[in-house]
């Protein structure tokens, strides 16, 4: 079976005066149906700039999509027009983003920008479009939905503006959603729901999940595969169980080092990645991660490592010393 | 770990309650009601200690440290520091007392001002406290504390701008050091940051409480960051301490039921061990404080509540040496 969506190397530039800045540069990635995969990286790892290029949101100017393809069930939607792309967003593919209060238009009613979601991209009349909004509330756990479409997105909590977010996406039963950062703004407990809620959904109608995420614990609770990102590119992909026990990439290990975890003893002290995270308008020829490397040798200066397959079928790394990476850790620990 | 804890505490709250008023109406304004932000609150924090303070959004943890540091001017309750009540001091002596207690705060985006070279952010304290007359003295205290916090000292003559948020945060944690005080409260000093920036001033946070003997009041709301940084923990719910007790004893054996779905709602990084726990997340979410529930606040959450917690308001109770809970379910 062909995969849902195939990213094949996506590259982004920013211009904003002075060098122009590679966000996202040559990230190839798939996502099969019903599947769910994360994206983790920190701030300006390119994270988001990808997700955005894929529903062609960059800002143009300054954002620039530069190269590559993405197919979606076989279209290639670069190649896609404006109309046909507007078709897209919303539709077979639809998106959950951090900030509900900003993705939310603070002077309709919710009922109203759901009617809007079904009627813009399905022939419905009003009635069965209300019909369908009163039964995703329902979907996503709002109760009282009758009363709750007539009011506006400042009377729900963050945590129910996000189902309602949850609800506008799937309104037109998507194949695909991309979720960035969609609990980060919700505390702990309200996170754990939303997160629940969306794998529920998700399995129940088999829609493929992309989220984007800094959170290791929710990669870890929620992900079948993984990308780790860094400076833009994809330095590690595996299955979640693979990245997480055997990282073949010394920023995720080092990543998974650097936090404090409640599942283990308490550490005398935390094991930093030392250094600052790079500067994108001064990236060389050589690896991005090589200054805050513990393991770099002088090839990492010379040439940039590809995205190459470690000893593990479907686990990819981009290290020069990834095959030897499980030994040197072994070593140093 | 860390500086040696003696029992005399160095900060004591009791009965703190922090009401804001709720005002309705624009021509005619009137008090409809109050939001109970902090709504009796206890406890102590001894020398070198560090007292975690953990909870949601709401519930009260920022305003009580505000009270602690005199933003805000309590509505009841005693802050006694060093023997001194906080809430009853007029402007002068608490103008002596803020030598002595800092703060650190969360965004270092925000808590810098963007028209100040660094070098002048970390006079600023020194100059408004008068603590070194001479200029060059003070250049050289920059210097040294700019060393201290792990920075070049050539970012002095640098804009905020010009750094990242972890250096950012640097340079706020250097000007909360530079009156050298012994009391710091960190108000989600770390949460801002990126993973890897995290671990080095949670690092840095650790080795200035121990070189300068540092007392801190850690705000925050995430628990494995809490866990390692704290010896004792206070959760708070909606204005009120629902547990408080020693980090390890707290995290192994939580006591009260919101304690327990805190712990539950946090996804550990490893696929396999979250692939084997039994989940179980807290229903509904935290209600108004301007109209909190009956009895027990978390009773419409608990999913061991029984008709008790409907009427009468648990008390905190020493349920185990040390260890203190407010819930008529434990024992």
């Amino acid at each position: 079976m062909p995969p849902l969506l195939d990213v094949r190397a996506l590259s982004t530039e920013f211009r904003t005066g002075g060098r122009p800045v590679r966000a996202v540069a040559d990230v190839s990635y798939t996502v099969d149906p019903g599947e769910t995969v994360a994206i983790v990286g920190e701030s300006g790892s390119g994270k988001s700039a990808g997700a955005m290029s894929i529903l062609r949101l960059i800002p143009d100017p300054p954002g620039r999509i530069t190269g590559g393809q993405v197919l979606f069930a076989g279209r290639d939607l670069m190649r896609a027009s404006d109309e046909e792309m507007r078709r897209v967003r919303g539709g077979d593919i639809g998106m959950v983003f951090q900030e509900p209060m900003t993705s939310l238009n603070p002077v309709l009613t919710i009922g109203r920008q759901i009617t809007e979601a079904i009627q813009q991209h399905r022939s419905a009349d009003r009635a069965s479009a209300e019909k369908r909004a009163l039964e995703l509330l329902g979907l996503v756990g709002i109760a009282d939905a009758q009363r709750r479409l007539k009011q506006y997105p400042h009377q729900f909590s963050g945590g129910m503006r996000q189902r309602v977010m949850i609800a506008i996406a799937l309104a037109c039963n998507p194949k695909l959603i991309i979720a960035d950062e969609p609990t980060t703004a919700l505390d702990v407990t309200i996170q754990a729901q939303i997160l629940e809620l969306m794998r529920e959904l998700t399995r129940r109608f088999n829609v493929a999940l992309v989220i984007i995420t800094h959170n290791l614990g929710v990669v870890a609770r929620y992900a079948s595969r993984v990308n780790v990102m860094y400076a833009g590119r994809i330095v590690e992909s595996g299955m979640a169980e693979a990245v997480y026990h055997r990282p073949r990439h010394p920023y995720t290990v080092a990543l998974l080092r650097s936090v404090p975890r409640l599942d283990r003893p308490r550490q005398a002290r935390l094991d930093p990645i030392e250094g600052q995270p790079p500067d994108l308008t001064r990236l060389d020829a050589g690896c991005a991660f090589r200054p805050r490397c513990r393991f770099a040798v002088d090839a990492c200066a010379r040439a940039r490592p590809p995205l190459d397959q470690t000893e593990e079928a479907g686990h990819l790394a981009a290290c020069f010393r990834s095959r030897e990476l499980g030994s040197l850790v072994g070593a140093a620990a | 770990m860390a500086a040696e804890v003696d029992g005399r505490p160095l900060l004591e709250v009791k009965g703190l309650r922090m009401h804001f008023p709720v005002i309705e109406g624009i021509v005619r304004r009137r008090k409809v009601g109050d939001v109970k932000a902090v709504d009796g609150v206890d406890f102590t924090i001894g020398r070198g200690e560090t007292l975690g303070l953990v909870g949601e959004s709401g519930c009260g943890k920022t305003t009580t440290g505000r009270c602690v540091l005199r933003l805000e001017h309590p509505t009841a309750g005693e802050i006694l520091y060093d023997g001194v009540d906080l809430a009853q001091l007029q402007r002068k002596e608490l103008r002596a007392m803020r030598r002595r207690i800092q703060v650190i705060f969360q965004d270092p985006y925000s808590s810098l001002n963007p028209r100040m070279k660094v070098g002048e952010i970390l006079a600023e304290p020194m100059k408004v406290h008068a603590v070194e007359a001479d200029a060059r003295k003070r250049a050289a205290r920059v210097r040294e504390l700019l060393a201290v916090c792990g920075l070049d000292p050539r970012f002095a003559d640098r804009y905020p701008h010009e750094m990242s948020g972890g250096q950012r945060q640097r340079v706020g944690i250097a000007r909360a050091l530079a009156l050298e005080p012994e009391f710091i409260v960190c108000d989600e000093a770390v949460s801002a940051l990126d993973v890897s920036i995290q671990a080095q001033v949670i690092n840095l946070l650790e080795d200035l409480r121990e070189r300068f003997g540092l007392t801190y009041l850690f705000i925050a709301h995430d628990l494995s960051v809490v866990r390692h940084l704290c010896q004792r923990v206070a959760v708070m719910y909606l204005g009120r301490i629902v547990e408080l007790a020693g980090s390890d004893e707290l995290f192994d054996t939580p006591l009260h039921p919101y304690t327990q779905a805190l712990l539950a709602a946090v996804p550990v990084p490893d696929p396999s061990v979250e692939a084997s726990r039994v989940f179980r997340s807290a229903a509904g979410e935290v209600p108004s404080p301007i109209n909190p529930p009956s009895g027990c606040v978390f009773h419409p959450r608990c999913p061991i509540a029984v008709d008790r917690c409907k009427q009468a308001r648990p008390e905190v109770r020493e349920v185990r040496p040390g260890h203190w809970a407010a819930c008529h379910e434990v024992h």
